[in-house]
């Protein structure tokens, strides 16, 4: 038995020690917004927190993952109330298919946290999440919009 | 009753995209699946026609036939139905029905096919009309409570009037007794110029569910006691299975099965999909790869190549005599251009989740046509299609791989066959997904051009070489052997695809070689290859001739009004003529698709390989602009599309498979890459109603080719740019 810390609430679950947190999430746990696209790491859907840093969680082992708090999309709005990237987003209508963008999504929280009002070049260099629909141009408005007031 | 998915999850979608929609609020955390006081949520509320349902609380469900993979397609077609129906928009949510209930009905919803941006083209009279039917009926029925005649009332904001007594009641509390009256016979759509609605940028309807991770994509879907699969095919296409050797895998944790799929697959089946995966990675499995697999990329160029001087060839464009006046030019010009396959990369992969019983198979799934979805589940079952069904989600993804080939869909429904009663969800990985793709199909061309002694162009000649996707795809729609698709954007004329030069003499001719590789409908399709060969030789023209790009073409197109607008449109916007900042140059290209007129100028600078793409200005005449913030969208992620494409999107054969597996060696772009983009959207009228989500792909890559050309004089006629080392800075 494992033991993981999901959006604040505990979880014993039996799998192997080396199976991606991803699967972990998705499969186990049933919490599904946290997306698989490639399981090498490059695209970015599957990203969730893991103690607040910005984790691909299909190349993350649980057993690492065991202790941590972790936070996927559907812990990131709190009593409640939305994320303000989960804002700005909907204020922009930024998604289009919309699957890139739980990873996206909490890729910029993440970035957010470290840095409450990133650069254009800040952002270059932390968001690589890959976005097929082509979303970029939103994704960028998006977070200026939402830390606008930071 | 409700005739919409059965499976929880959905139900708890629209109830969670109807609180939303009615201000209500957020439902977030809840259990899966829900009990049952959500899923009634969803489906209380009369049905006043197949389309639409009012509920007492004046919501309104409009049901939506196409697929919705980002393109926006539901948002628009729900905007065109309230547009009819004079609901109140911020009432208005969505249902997705399902293909066999439009079969049970009659086809009342049409066509489900979402492919070829043909969503709202090919469906917005059918929707506006049950719109207008829906509010006629709406209308009657508060009419016969008053004891009033219909024509003496009228109905706005969700809300029905009679003006002379100036009673009111709201579309709720009619919409069971509308329901029960017969739809009128006669409809008159309204005039565009009194349309509210459509031609507003509408927020998209939903968008709330994506941000929250609550949107059910097919791989979301969760079922009692379900089971999961990994497959692996032959990596070479028609290649087969000759051996696997099961045992070697028996006792592995939560393995519940290994099966054959078909000639060529096996699947494993266990608890969890990592577990199935890992198992399937462990099972040793021998392949016959056939003849096939002594094809490679090599061998495939070299068929081609022999095709751009072959003497049999299809033609698709025919005006005077090409050859003869080429016999005849002054100077000729020619260069010859190649096209590699493309793979589409939905980011989710493909997968499906199949209950099978004796008399009833179910799928769960992304698709992008329902009916033939549904289709592919009557043929693999072996159950007639009343015995069937089809639920479909959100796509992660569509361009094209999911709209002809259910390949996946198949392989769920044999697997689940195995196990009667019990769910099985068949996820690819992305290897399978990267190596048993539907690809944007391998073709070649040869450009030959005939000037007189004034310089002018007096003949075109245009050939063609390479791969037909109808030929494999949907081979009775060939034209007496000809592949229409292949001459998209090439046509003479009409309101589909038409070439935007006047050529006294021109001949547009296909040599169609076939490789095994399966080919598809990669988003935007043919134009694609067919602009970045027409544009590349348009400025290579010019510079043979010494005229200005935008000069050479304006000349050209004295009768091809609506290409020449976006063209223009696009170059004003771009500062074409007007100097550039140091060290960035531009490049223009402008074609037609998907009944829409598109253009692009693009402004990049070349710093050794590595090529920065400043700025993109894309124009576009789609006819009808039913959502233009939507359709500026369109265009910008059209542009990352077609640039991913030209730089990075290649797939190569070797041994008579795709080599690249994976995103390591099928690079995309990224945010930091994407160029800033200024769109244009100039809807004309004219009773055309073109395609967004496709058209301005084409346009991408020629603008930037034609701009790298004029930073470097470098002329690369092979693609992607990652083969002569170029990247996107």
């Amino acid at each position: 038995m494992i033991k993981l810390t999901i959006n604040g609430k505990a979880h014993d679950i039996d799998v192997e020690p080396d199976t991606p947190l991803l699967w972990a999430i998705r499969d186990t746990i049933g919490l599904t917004g946290t997306k698989y696209g490639c399981g090498i790491a490059q695209c970015g859907a599957c990203t969730v927190h893991v103690d607040g840093v910005a984790t691909r969680s299909c190349s993350f082992p649980v057993s690492e993952a065991a202790g941590k708090q972790i936070t996927t999309i559907e812990g990131l709005a709190q009593n409640n109330v939305l994320h303000k990237v989960q804002k700005a987003w909907i204020d922009l209508d930024v998604p289009q298919c919309g699957y890139c963008q739980s990873g996206m999504i909490m890729a910029v929280a993440a970035l957010l946290k470290e840095k409450p009002k990133p650069s254009d070049a800040d952002i270059d260099k932390a968001i690589t999440n890959i976005c097929r629909c082509g979303t970029y141009q939103q994704v960028r408005e998006g977070i200026h919009a939402a830390t606008a007031n930071a | 009753m409700n005739h919409i998915a059965k499976n929880p999850e959905m139900n708890r979608r629209s109830f969670v995209v109807s609180a939303a929609a009615a201000g209500g609020g957020l439902a977030l955390g809840f259990e899966l699946p829900l009990g049952p006081s959500a899923a009634e949520a969803a489906e209380t509320g009369p049905e006043v026609s197949a389309w639409v349902v009012i509920r007492p609380d004046e919501t309104v469900v409009i049901r939506i036939a196409r697929s919705e993979m980002g393109q926006g397609t539901l948002t628009g077609l729900a905007q065109l139905f309230a547009e009819e129906l004079e609901c109140d928009w911020s009432k208005v949510t969505y249902e997705f029905p399902t293909p066999g209930q439009n079969v049970a009905r009659k086809r009342v919803w049409g066509d489900f096919f979402t492919a070829g941006s043909q969503g709202i083209r090919s469906s917005n009279e059918l929707v506006r009309k049950a719109g207008a039917a829906a509010r006629l009926m709406l209308i009657e029925a508060a009419a016969n409570e008053w004891k009033v005649p219909a024509a003496e009332c009228t109905a706005a904001a969700g809300t029905i009037t009679h003006t002379a007594s100036g009673r009111k009641v709201t579309f709720g509390k009619v919409a069971a007794a509308a329901g029960k009256l017969e739809p009128p016979a006669e409809i008159k759509l309204k005039d565009p110029k009194d349309w509210k609605v459509i031609g507003q940028g509408k927020k998209r309807l939903d968008t709330p569910v994506k941000v929250t991770g609550e949107a059910v994509y097919g791989i979301d879907i969760r079922l009692p006691d379900m089971v999961y699969a990994a497959i692996k095919a032959c990596p070479v296409v028609g290649g087969t299975v000759k051996s696997f050797e099961a045992a070697k895998i028996a006792g592995r944790n939560g393995v519940k099965k290994v099966v054959q799929v078909d000639k060529d697959a096996v699947a494993v089946v266990a608890d969890s999909w990592w577990r199935a995966k890992t198992a399937l990675d462990a099972l040793p499995i021998v392949w016959d790869e056939g003849e096939n697999a002594k094809v490679s990329s090599a061998s495939i160029a070299s068929w081609l190549k022999e095709g751009l001087d072959a003497d049999q060839a299809l033609v698709g464009n025919k005006t005077g005599d090409a050859k003869a006046a080429l016999a005849g030019a002054a100077k000729k010009v020619e260069a010859v251009y190649g096209y590699p396959y493309q793979h589409p990369v939905t980011l989710e992969p493909q997968n499906a989740t199949a209950r099978y019983t004796a008399d009833k198979c179910e799928v769960w799934a992304s698709t992008q046509n329902g009916e033939a979805a549904l289709a592919t589940v009557s043929e693999a079952s072996g159950l007639p299609i009343p015995q069937c069904e089809v639920y479909k989600t959100f796509l992660g993804g569509g361009f094209g791989r999911r709209s002809t080939s259910h390949d996946y869909v198949r392989q769920a429904v044999l697997i689940a066959k195995e196990m009667p009663g019990t769910p099985v969800k068949l996820l690819w990985s992305r290897e399978e997904d990267m190596t048993h793709g539907w690809y944007h199909p391998v073709t070649q061309c040869k450009m030959t051009a005939g000037f007189d002694a004034d310089k002018n162009l007096t003949a075109l000649h245009i050939r063609i070489s390479g791969q037909s996707i109808l030929a494999t795809v949907m081979p009775a729609r060939l034209q007496e052997g000809r592949d229409p698709a292949t001459f998209s954007g090439l046509y003479p004329g009409g309101p589909e695809a038409a070439i935007g030069y006047g050529v006294p003499n021109i001949l547009v001719d296909h040599s169609m070689r076939n490789p095994h590789i399966h080919p598809g409908f990669w988003r935007g399709v043919n134009i694609n290859q067919n602009a970045i060969y027409l544009e590349s030789f348009m400025d290579e023209m010019a510079k043979e001739m010494g005229v200005d790009a935008l000069e050479f073409r304006r000349k050209l197109m004295a009768n091809h009004p609506k290409h020449l607008a976006v063209l223009n449109a696009a170059a004003e916007k771009g500062g074409w003529g007007t100097p550039a900042p140091q060290g960035v140059f531009r490049g223009l290209a402008q074609h037609m698709g998907f009944g829409s007129y598109v253009a692009a100028c693009a402004e990049v600078s070349v710093t050794g390989n590595k090529v920065k793409i400043h700025r993109i200005v894309g124009a576009t005449d789609p006819g009808y602009a039913v959502n233009p913030a939507q359709i500026e969208r369109q265009i910008a992620g059209s542009f990352v599309y077609g640039l991913t494409g030209l730089f990075y999107g290649g797939c190569t054969v070797k041994d008579g498979r795709i080599e690249q597996e994976n995103f390591d060696t099928y690079d995309m772009m990224r945010i930091s890459q994407m160029p800033k983009v200024e769109s244009i959207v100039m809807p004309s009228a004219g009773g055309i109603w073109g395609g967004v989500g496709e058209p301005t792909i084409c346009v991408a890559a020629p603008a930037v080719l034609n701009a790298i050309t004029a930073a470097t004089g470098k002329r690369y006629r092979t693609f992607p740019l990652r083969d002569h080392g170029l990247s996107i800075a």
